[in-house]
């Protein structure tokens, strides 16, 4: 069977999958902000926020300004967007598994089993 | 009770792992009972609308097997299984996973962490996939994809449709 495969997506997830690069993201959803800027509240220096930054561009999910001196840093929410879409549908699936669960649960509470739950 | 479809959180801790996190109202001793007992398993772990559970087998020992298998309409089927390597009642289990089809390659470790709170249960259910590509396809192919080629898109649409009557 073949699974259309998405480098854009490959690349979403690898560059999500670090915490440093999920809370610069965060960061850069409340606006554009430059390498100093970035580095400051992450006591980080700024070549690793560089690296971090280059790493997120690569996947599409910033874009960095023309500006030398600053090159400000914004967020790209397209490929987020595409990210986001299959774990929602991943999300939808379990859900209604757990949804029915729920409801299981709920039998199992309101009418208990021949046996009684002893051990705890 | 349908206040708890809030508290599940789907999210990928790292490139080669999916974490799933959500609140049950129920003492963690019966979520146990409902995730490893096949005639309570069949009545919540099913694929999409439409599907039946034909088996559904569970040795619960370390070392056992378990294996279940989904059947579509059209008898297509779709089936996973492994072993348990680590069993502690009521709060977690480490089982391997391993899908027949070829799309979802590998091997994957699936955890199963239960915390009680105030009666209600705490479900982290994460599994780590052999590479990142593996992970990448199983996030793409909740079941009702992955077997689509076989699958009537219509058949399944109808179904839905009858399930929210």
């Amino acid at each position: 069977m073949e699974i259309s495969e998405s480098p854009t997506l490959d690349a979403t997830f690898a560059a999500l999958a670090d915490p440093t690069r999920r809370a610069i993201l965060a960061r850069l959803a409340s606006g554009e902000a430059t390498v100093m800027e970035l580095a400051e509240p992450f006591a980080l220096s700024q070549p690793a926020i560089s690296k971090h930054l280059k790493v997120l561009e690569r996947a599409g999910l910033i874009s960095r300004g023309r500006d030398a001196q600053r090159r400000p840093s914004r967020l790209q929410p397209e490929p987020l967007a595409e990210a986001n879409q299959w774990l929602e549908g991943y999300r939808q699936f379990w859900e209604s598994r757990f949804h029915r669960l729920d409801a299981l649960l709920d039998k199992m509470q309101a009418s208990p089993p021949r046996k009684s739950r002893k051990k705890s | 009770m349908i206040g708890n479809s809030e508290t599940f959180q789907v999210s990928t801790p790292s490139d080669r792992e999916i974490a799933m996190t959500r609140v049950f109202n129920a003492p963690r001793e019966l979520v146990f009972e409902a995730m490893t007992k096949p005639e309570l398993i069949r009545q919540w772990l099913l694929g999409p609308p439409g599907w039946t559970m034909p088996v559904c087998e569970v040795d619960l020992r370390i070392g056992g097997a378990y294996r279940y298998v989904w059947r579509n309409q059209q008898g297509a089927d779709m089936g996973m299984g492994g072993v348990f390597r680590e069993i502690d009642p009521p709060t977690r289990i480490v089982q391997i996973e391993r899908f027949d089809q070829c799309w979802n390659p590998g091997e994957a470790v699936g955890t199963l962490d239960l915390i009680e709170r105030a009666g209600k249960t705490y479900l982290t259910l994460t599994v780590l996939y052999e590479s990142k590509d593996a992970r990448d396809i199983a996030l793409k192919t909740p079941m009702d994809k992955g077997i689509s080629a076989s699958y009537n898109r219509l058949e399944e649409l109808l179904a839905a449709e009858r399930m929210a009557r």
